[in-house]
């Protein structure tokens, strides 16, 4: 069975006006918030590039730990569309670039009219006592050659994965070799994943924008942030790709599936958000209640009572009965709504700190949004075709074909 | 509730208990049930049964549960005994959330514990016909109910051209009971024929 994608001539020329709208809205923002001389405007400017950046490719990382994970349990299920995630963690290289680029760009050369740097202020701590104290791990160098170490392996990962599938085609039949070296590499890729997404990236790259506050549970929260809506982004392509008339061995079964992971990362996230939350708000240390203070009874509450209608609420009213897990357009609408949602998440996670009351959500939010939604459609759907979307010899294949949720 | 009259055939192979079941749809009998040794994949299908509205009540029994807590704490703290903790409002409904999540939990768990038994007719001390000896051991049993209108001869010569094993006529309680073996069905009953 030869699945092969060609791309659309629709999703190519959408894709590319996405890159387009995209760019045109980074040139009006070095124009007029960048060349501008209100701190403010600049701040704006490399705060939703960070936003975008760091967002995009911690979703599109995702990808790599579910391949990772199914692996490593030995599951058959995800086989039918294992080429997805193949595709989409491949690519992961591209958002990883541009959020090193852009994070280093933050550190190096932004600062205000007073010389500090307002969205990493660790970077520059004058005689704050609390920021020395956490210089051994909030400097420069630390910063950097975490970003290039985390970086680099998640790229390599996520070319290894697919490489390694790819490799497997031209395999002797019910070759095993091949199997048991992608079983061995997936526990390398969680071990390395646990220590990056899941403890040390968000801190330095999210938690950090306000340095004076911390939470233990931070980067958990961010992974299940980044989960779900990785999850989603993957429901998205097959369910493209089955409109398109390709994945013919993905069934209601494995959409149904894919629901299940959605909705019940959903709640996981609610509870990770909750338990953070409540902990502050019944400590009422003034430390770490300032974090919401700013979120919930300031001018972010319309984004933090925002994030928890449409990423609590919404997922377990809409999907939480089985026939709606298995309709293809409650599946999809739900799954547009958790990206946005957890947009939002990282939105309200990220600006409060450089920006204060001064949030938008305006063309500049929108079209940078849109330019890396642009890159991510376009690179995606170019690997997508480079191979069957099939994995004919996969050991796992039979597996998949039989499977029931 | 009722004394009815079954005709039961038992199978040795549920490659033969397939077609059978098929045939007896078609033939226009109505099947009372199907007993296995164990579990048969795809039996429920085959049967014609319908999936089953567990969830929703479950999904019910978690409602009253988290009105239960909600309800319950916000009276005890706001009204009937309020006292201020930690400086928090007497409204406090993030130190609720745990216990109202704990509450909806064990509500959805014992009701549809509950409800699964009276759906499927188990509980401790109930007892239930018991069609043939063999239905947990190794043999299959289909009891087709009969009424007066249908001929005990020729549902047991259908049933023997389906491939039954054994096949007898039984007049039995068709329901559950709590009690005694012989409270509702005297002895003779259950082995009629």
């Amino acid at each position: 069975m030869n699945d092969r994608f060609e791309i659309p001539g629709r999703l190519k020329n959408t894709s590319l006006a996405l890159i387009a709208i995209g760019v045109l809205a980074l040139i009006g923002g070095i124009a007029t918030l960048l060349m501008g001389h209100i701190d403010v405007d600049r701040a704006r400017f490399w705060a939703v590039l960070l936003h975008d950046s760091v967002f995009f490719t911690l979703i599109t990382t995702v990808s790599i730990f579910v391949q990772a994970a199914a692996s490593l349990a030995q599951g058959g299920w995800i086989v039918a569309y294992r080429r997805v995630p193949e595709a989409i963690g491949a690519n992961v290289w591209i958002f990883g670039t541009i959020a090193a680029v852009v994070m280093f760009l933050i550190v190096f050369t932004f600062k205000d009219a007073n010389g500090i740097n307002t969205i990493y202020e660790w970077v520059t701590p004058g005689k704050d006592k609390i920021l020395l104290g956490k210089s051994a791990f909030l400097n420069k160098g630390m910063f950097v050659g975490f970003t290039l170490v985390i970086m680099g392996l998640w790229a390599f990962f996520g070319r290894k994965f697919r490489a390694m599938s790819i490799a497997q085609e031209s395999a002797p039949k019910n070759d095993t070799k091949n199997y048991w070296k992608v079983f061995r590499l997936s526990g390398v890729f969680l071990f390395v994943y646990a220590l990056s997404q899941m403890s040390t990236a968000p801190w330095l790259w999210i938690m950090s924008v306000q340095p004076h506050w911390y939470s233990t549970l931070f980067s958990w929260y961010t992974f299940a942030s980044a989960f779900v809506s990785g999850m989603s982004l993957i429901l998205l392509w097959v369910v493209y790709l089955k409109n398109h008339g390709n994945l013919k061995l993905v069934t209601i079964e494995h959409m149904h599936d894919l629901g299940k992971f959605m909705f019940a990362f959903s709640i996981f996230w609610t509870y990770l958000w909750f338990a953070q939350y409540m902990l502050i708000w019944y400590a009422n240390i003034p430390d770490e209640t300032v974090y919401f203070k700013l979120r919930q009874q300031g001018p972010y509450s319309v984004i933090f009572y925002a994030n928890f209608i449409i990423n609590f609420c919404m997922p377990i009213l809409i999907i939480m009965s089985r026939p709606s897990k298995r309709n293809y357009f409650t599946l999809t609408f739900m799954a547009m709504f958790i990206i946005f949602g957890h947009w939002l998440d990282f939105f309200q996670m990220i600006m409060p700190g450089p920006l204060k009351e001064h949030w938008h959500i305006n063309w500049y939010e929108i079209g940078i949004f849109m330019g890396f939604a642009g890159i991510l459609i376009y690179a995606v759907s170019n690997t997508l075709t480079k191979s069957s979307l099939v994995p004919e010899n996969n050991l796992l294949l039979k597996e998949t074909v039989v499977h029931l949720s | 509730m009722a004394i009815k009259k079954f005709a039961v055939a038992a199978y040795d192979d549920e490659e033969v208990l397939f077609p059978a079941v098929k045939k007896v749809r078609k033939s226009g009998y109505k099947i009372h049930d199907i007993y296995t040794p164990f579990a048969v994949h795809g039996l429920d299908e085959e049967m014609g049964l319908k999936g089953t509205d567990l969830h929703i009540a479950g999904f019910i029994y978690g409602l009253c549960g988290t009105s239960t807590a909600v309800g319950f704490i916000s009276w005890i703290f706001t009204s009937d005994w309020p006292i201020i903790y930690g400086g928090k409002p007497h409204f406090a409904l993030p130190a609720w959330i745990p216990i109202t999540f704990e509450l909806t939990v064990l509500f959805a768990a014992v009701g549809m514990t509950l409800t699964f038994c009276y759906l499927n007719q188990i509980m401790p001390g109930v007892k239930k016909h018991v069609f043939h000896p063999r239905q947990s051991d190794d043999l299959f049993v289909m009891a087709i109910e009969l009424n007066n209108h249908t001929s005990e001869e020729e549902a047991i010569a259908f049933l023997k051209a389906t491939g039954a094993k054994e096949t007898s006529i039984q007049v039995a309680e068709a329901s559950w009971w709590y009690g005694r073996w012989d409270k509702k069905e005297p002895y003779e009953l259950q082995h009629a024929r």
